[in-house]
């Protein structure tokens, strides 16, 4: 399927809750150093494999495996971002990422400070994150995700909320990473955004992989 | 299996009648409390029954954290329900036998209230399974079902203490028991084992199968809301336009 | 299944017991600094506490002497409401912007976070008791006729032990349908031990009648139970999805 080495597998995963599936049987492996877009409908189950890839949800079935391990031993190579900005909003963007920094056993600001300038935001800035508008909000959340420098990047519709032109930027910065050697995984419904950008176009339909294909227009003649 | 369950619905009918004829026609009359002290072939029972249940959901509780095993969550679920209903027989007699006996409904005594605050835990357990979404809810109730079990020594003991600080009514107590007695007591205890034995395997029958019919109708709905292969994936240009926006 | 092969595998060992006392401290730091900025939650919940005196005094008016053998009730009574209030907005912050899930996803040990909203509670609810202490001193003209100064473990050893177990089954709460309801409902059942010491040690040191070491003892082993238990537990909880 791929031709890069896997680093995440998943094989037959399963996810239930209660009266409604997630996934029934999801096998993919994505290799590393690719910037893999998952599209799909909403329902398709895309959070979800996102969400047990970044070991927030335990699979009812089958397993995941990230870099040979559990995603939970995994952590450290994992960096993970969510529509909600996951960052405190009364607190600035440096005291956010200092707090987080701690949570990886990381005591300096340089992380943090390298962080938000590889988003092109100012460290010093000391406004609270909730006064940001909505695009610098998913830099700043997109920089706590590359915080502790993790192999693997995890997005889970990063442009709902923000205009055009942030997407834009936010693309081209995830390029930058994905050439500097990171893997990167990215759930949308906007899938003209990645063209050209990403490598692998991962369809998913009613909780299944439905085809992967390496370009958008390739993927949609079915 | 299957053919076994009619047996033990026979089996568990025969032995709670015999066991009814055994309390109120054999079992000797008791010399200062008269027939009513015959509902204590009921009320003990039932105690040993719902606190054997309550072992078996802690049990189950710890070995579902382990093992992650959704039917030994099925079990933990059902036996504290029916472990419920014995507790529920017990507070309900218990009065019932203290009123014309003690002169008085209520008491706080060690073992009344011990019962009472398993019997709240449990109801509160049973009440976290129905709030809590299925896929969470049996692990958080088995976390609750440890703290329960933690409890109530302390409830015990506290209870305990209280009372030799606040003398009230001396009840009960110790006694010897007249060995006909006994023999009545074990066979209605043996006859609401069957008992017991017999609403846990039909309740967890129905976890069971309600179970399945939610998987299946899990898949249904994923299948039934998508329809195989979404819009976006037939047609490129609706993915385009909305992206658009 | 899962070899550790790669680099990430001593992610859980790196974190010693040192980093998870950083983890904890960087924790209750973070909640105080957003506490002492938005002060909303701390506001209201001292106003409640205030209601709560007022309500329970009015309601009650005894002579001095039946004052000393209901005081211990009433004021814990009053603790608790008070504490539950406080307890339900534990979680709400971390909720805000799913917060949670990127304490989650790093590799910081669950407890550490526990322990530092447990403190963090366990401040708060502390700051409310003694506001409301000297009210109804004020209003039930209170002298303890025992040793006063056996209050002071009372109060603290009373309080962890609605605290720590308040902040785990607020936990708990937070992933069920109707959440501020579910808190009491789970609380009070396994709390009773722990109320019937504080109302039991409290009365007896007030009229002076009994010792109050028994409660005290009974309160200690709670704690030592219940935390382990919570500490031991915790992570079931907040990994359940």
């Amino acid at each position: 399927m791929t031709d890069a080495p896997p680093i995440i597998t998943a094989t037959n995963v399963i996810k239930q809750f209660g009266r409604f599936a997630a996934l029934r049987g999801v096998s993919t492996e994505f290799g590393a150093g690719k910037f893999y877009a998952i599209l799909g409908d909403n329902g398709a189950g895309k959070t979800t494999l996102l969400r047990i890839i970044a070991g927030l949800a335990r699979p009812t079935g089958g397993c995941v495996s990230v870099l040979g391990m559990s995603p939970r031993d995994a952590c450290r190579e994992i960096g993970y971002m969510a529509h909600a900005s996951l960052l405190y909003d009364e607190m600035s963007g440096m005291e956010n990422l200092r707090y987080f920094a701690r949570l990886y056993g990381i005591d300096d600001d340089k992380h943090g400070d390298q962080a938000i300038r590889m988003v092109a935001l100012d460290p010093t800035l000391s406004r609270p994150v909730g006064q940001y508008s909505q695009g610098m909000r998913q830099r700043m959340s997109l920089a706590r995700a590359i915080l502790h420098d993790p192999k693997i990047l995890l997005l889970d519709e990063p442009f709902s909320n923000v205009d055009a032109q942030s997407a834009r930027e936010m693309v081209t910065l995830l390029t930058r990473m994905r050439d500097a050697g990171k893997t990167i995984l990215l759930v949308t419904h906007q899938a003209s955004l990645l063209e050209g950008a990403a490598n692998k176009f991962v369809r998913m339909g009613a909780g299944q992989v439905v085809e992967c294909t390496n370009s958008l227009s390739a993927a949609g003649t079915l | 299996m299957k053919r076994l369950f009619p047996i033990l619905a026979v089996l568990t009918a025969l032995m709670l009648g015999y066991a009814v004829y055994q309390a109120l026609v054999v079992a000797p009359t008791e010399r200062t409390m008269g027939d009513v002290q015959r509902i204590f072939y009921y009320h003990v029972p039932s105690a040993w029954t719902a606190f054997l249940l309550f072992f078996v959901n802690l049990v189950a509780s710890v070995a579902y954290l382990v093992k992650r095993n959704p039917k030994v969550d099925a079990l933990a679920m059902v036996s504290a329900e029916v472990g419920v209903v014995f507790c529920t027989v017990v507070l309900v007699t218990g009065p019932i036998w203290a009123r014309p006996v003690w002169g008085i409904w209520w008491t706080w005594d060690v073992r009344l209230t011990s019962t009472l605050v398993l019997w709240l835990i449990y109801v509160s357990y049973l009440l976290l399974r129905r709030f809590s979404d299925s896929a969470q809810a049996p692990a958080l109730a088995a976390a609750l079902a440890i703290f329960g079990a933690l409890d109530i020594p302390l409830v015990y003991f506290s209870i305990w203490f209280f009372r030799t600080q606040h003398p009230q009514p001396v009840i009960g107590g110790g006694g010897s028991i007249d060995p006909r007695m006994w023999r009545v007591l074990l066979i209605n205890w043996m006859a609401f084992l069957c008992f017991a034995l017999l609403m846990c395997w039909s309740r967890y029958r129905l976890e069971t199968m309600r179970r399945e019919v939610e998987e299946a109708q899990a898949l249904e709905s994923l299948l039934g809301d998508d329809r195989g292969p979404s819009a976006e994936i037939r047609n490129p240009k609706v993915a385009l336009n909305r992206s658009g926006q | 299944m899962h070899k550790q092969s790669f680099g990430g595998g001593d992610a859980m060992s790196l974190l010693s017991s040192t980093t998870r006392g950083t983890i904890t401290r960087a924790t209750l730091t973070k909640d105080i600094r957003l506490e002492w900025r938005s002060k909303d939650a701390l506001n209201s919940m001292l106003f409640f506490s205030l209601l709560v005196v007022v309500i329970f005094s009015l309601s009650f008016d005894p002579l001095a002497e039946e004052s000393r053998r209901i005081a211990g009730g009433l004021v814990w009574v009053a603790f608790l409401f008070a504490a539950v209030v406080a307890l339900n907005q534990t979680w709400a912050r971390e909720l805000r912007n799913q917060v949670l899930d990127a304490y989650r996803v790093s590799p910081a040990p669950p407890n550490a976070l526990f322990m530092a909203k447990a403190l963090g509670n366990f401040f708060i609810v502390s700051l409310l008791e003694a506001l409301m202490t000297p009210l109804f001193i004020i209003f039930y003209n209170l002298r303890a006729l025992g040793p006063a100064w056996q209050l002071i473990p009372i109060g603290l050893l009373g309080t962890w032990a609605l605290v720590v177990n308040g902040t785990f089954f607020a936990a708990i709460s937070l992933r069920t349908r109707s959440r501020e309801l579910m808190l009491p409902l789970l609380l009070f059942p396994i709390s009773i031990p722990a109320v019937l010491g504080m109302v039991a040690g409290t009365t007896a040191i007030l009229t002076g009648e009994n010792s109050a070491h028994f409660w005290i003892v009974l309160l200690l082993t709670y704690d030592v139970v219940f935390t382990t238990a919570c500490l031991a537990l915790f992570e079931k909880v907040l990994e359940a999805e």
